[in-house]
């Protein structure tokens, strides 16, 4: 995945697209995370001063919500579902062999509960797209064609 | 003239190769100059069967199932594009028993409509419930909703006719329809599958809700998982929009109404109403207490109808054919059709609308095929990770909100996920402690607390320290759990793991590799 590094600049712009609504913190969290991939302090503290709200505010938000990482990912982010429509399916397994094939890698690799795939069990989300039916096989095919891609 | 062939654009066809047979079929056409219109629908909902491409052949759809990108040139050898015989063949979609022994009340554009074509939308029924909504009124529309008994499909089972009545009748200039999408369950899909296949016809149901209601703003609340269902919602609002079907005096109407779209950050409890309002005014998704309700206090304080998904997409019907038409379907208290969902290890996993009252061995047998390992079943969890784990011989249970809650289950949102002999139950109970200790919004103790307790008391369990003594005080925590939790998530975590102390105790004995 490609990300750019913080930018006030880009940063104020993003937070102007949302008209500077407080209660919009959670939607420009996104939009920075989609931008520059994980959540600085900078940005915490540009975000508490452009909505006027209190960093603890910010901090609170970010720190409640999986989605908001506080550090950068690796070049790939895989997420496993670990959730019981994958366990039914040998969810378990494939997050062990993911973490076999992974380690020390620069694939960040995390849990996820539910991707919503559940009929087509077990179900990963690689760079922010999903797979189904994904044996141990086809997770050595998809990260083999990430590495690929370089 | 050109061939027509349907391709999903729907995450579990994607997930399985869709756009990639896509481009194939496109690709292979092409090159070899034939004349074809590639239309990306939404899902039928048989998931087991995607990606599930169709030809249309005269005033039929010829399926074919299970598509591989290498399939492709064979298909075309084959003259797929006259309905040609190959072992991916499945006949007119209309003939699938999987399909045709469904009653398709709210899912019943998934599948057939391309879901961003408002001309397409537009030539089935689109807009025809707002319109007749207009004529009857507000009153009218809740009058309707009322008499279909439509209780909400979020999991909680609330009429949805009062809850309207309620915010209509709520004092205050400013009012808010929120569509809880925030599809958290594993074994749920059927609000993507909605969203994702006819979103116009989630847009026109929140319409109606505001209509009826007097709210002149929606918000959808998407969970982030779902990033397909995001760029399909954007563009469906936007369309909506950009032709007056969203906006000042809709239609003609006087009627004004307009829709947000919310991600939400991967939070479970932000699926509970309270939490998600939280999440939706930019804070932690963190639960309120009740009272007061949302219809009285919700976003922002206002008066505020908050609905499932499904529930919004069933609307257009109850207001288009009556509310006598829907409450005709079901049993007792349980009105209508839910969409269910099979999942975990079944042959044939998918979407399943059908009236309440189903059995849950007709929809795990019947529709469902059996497991997808061949082994028999030996615990179905219905509703979610909150629902208890029913054993193969409770099977014979109609699927009814109230004969669910009289076996200590649940029908929540309508999963059912399936699991074989191989699985140990209690990994299954000590994965509901877990993740309501990962979960919990933290507010109320024996959520935030109880959950790592009952973790540590289960892997007790497991070692085999005082098995018996600890059987007794993982009971006694979740009483306190359910007795004294502010919300379904602590409130309801229990369930699962009673269920598993109650079938399955032997499995402690035999569970091993919890790695941490």
């Amino acid at each position: 995945m490609n990300y750019e590094d913080y930018d006030t600049q880009v940063a104020g712009e993003i937070i102007a697209g949302f008209d500077a609504r407080p209660e919009m913190l959670v939607q420009v969290l996104h939009a920075f995370l989609d931008r520059f991939g994980w959540i600085s302090e900078a940005a915490i503290r540009q975000l508490a001063d452009e909505l006027n709200i209190s960093r603890a505010d910010v901090h609170g938000v970010v720190s409640y919500y999986h989605d908001f990482r506080t550090e950068p990912p690796g070049e790939h982010v895989i997420k496993v579902c670990a959730a019981e429509a994958c366990q039914a399916m040998g969810g378990r397994e494939l997050d062990a062999h993911a973490r076999q094939q992974l380690g020390g890698s620069n694939v960040t690799l995390e849990p996820v509960y539910c991707l919503g795939n559940c009929a087509c069990s077990p179900a990963i989300m690689v760079d922010g797209k999903t797979y189904g039916r994904v044996s141990n096989e086809r997770f050595d095919d998809i990260v083999a064609a990430l590495r690929g891609n370089r | 003239m050109a061939t027509r062939i349907y391709v999903p654009r729907e995450t579990a066809a994607v997930s399985v190769g869709a756009d990639d047979v896509a481009v194939a079929i496109a690709r292979h056409a092409k090159e070899h100059d034939v004349a074809i219109e590639l239309v990306r629908n939404g899902s039928w909902g048989a998931s087991w069967l995607e990606p599930l491409v169709e030809v249309v052949v005269g005033d039929k759809r010829i399926a074919y199932g299970n598509v591989d990108v290498d399939d492709v040139p064979a298909l075309f050898a084959a003259g797929f594009l006259d309905g040609g015989e190959h072992e991916r063949r499945l006949g007119p979609i209309d003939e699938i028993p999987y399909l045709i022994n469904q009653e398709r009340w709210t899912f019943w554009r998934c599948g057939l409509v391309a879901p961003l074509d408002l001309n397409d939308f537009l030539a089935h029924q689109g807009f025809k419930a707002f319109q007749k909504a207009v004529e009857l009124g507000p009153q009218g529309v809740i009058d309707a909703v009322k008499e279909s008994g439509l209780r909400g499909r979020g999991g909680a089972g609330f009429p949805a006719g009062i809850k309207w009545q309620t915010v209509a009748d709520a004092d205050g200039d400013q009012k808010y329809i929120a569509c809880n999408a925030d599809e958290g369950d594993s074994g749920t899909f059927s609000d993507r599958i909605l969203m994702e296949g006819d979103p116009l016809g989630l847009i026109e149901g929140m319409m109606v809700a505001g209509f009826a209601v007097g709210a002149s703003k929606g918000y959808i609340y998407l969970r982030s998982e779902y990033p397909l269902t995001h760029r399909i919602l954007t563009r469906a609002i936007a369309l909506a929009r950009d032709n007056g079907w969203l906006g000042e005096n809709i239609d003609g109407s006087g009627f004004d109404f307009d829709i947000e779209l919310h991600l939400g950050a991967g939070s479970y409890v932000c699926g509970e109403e309270t939490a998600m309002l939280e999440s939706l005014e930019g804070k932690q998704g963190i639960v309120r207490y009740k009272p007061p309700l949302p219809a009285i206090e919700g976003l922002f304080g206002c008066p505020t109808v908050v609905n499932n998904v499904v529930t919004l997409g069933s609307v257009a019907n109850v207001v288009n054919l009556g509310g006598d038409r829907y409450a005709s379907m079901g049993v007792d208290r349980s009105k209508g059709t839910l969409a269910f969902q099979l999942a975990g290890n079944i042959r044939h996993g998918g979407l399943v609308e059908k009236s309440f009252g189903v059995t849950l061995r007709e929809l795990i047998e019947d529709f469902g095929g059996g497991t997808a390992s061949g082994r028999p079943v030996k615990a179905v969890q219905v509703g979610g990770p909150l629902g208890a784990y029913i054993p193969a011989g409770q099977l014979d249970t109609p699927l009814d909100y109230e004969a669910f809650i009289a076996i200590g289950a649940m029908v929540g949102h309508g999963g059912i996920v399936v699991f074989d002999d191989t699985a140990n139950m209690a990994l299954q109970a000590r994965f509901a402690m877990e993740f309501c200790a990962i979960e919990s919004c933290g507010k109320c103790t024996p959520c935030r607390i109880g959950s790592t307790r009952g973790v540590e008391v289960i892997d007790r369990m497991i070692a085999g320290e005082n098995r018996e003594e600890n059987y007794d005080l993982l009971l006694e925590l979740c009483d306190t759990m359910e007795d004294a939790s502010l919300c379904a998530m602590g409130g309801m975590t229990p369930f699962p793991v009673r269920s598993v102390l109650k079938y399955y105790a032997e499995d402690f004995a035999s569970a091993v590799g919890v790695d941490e």
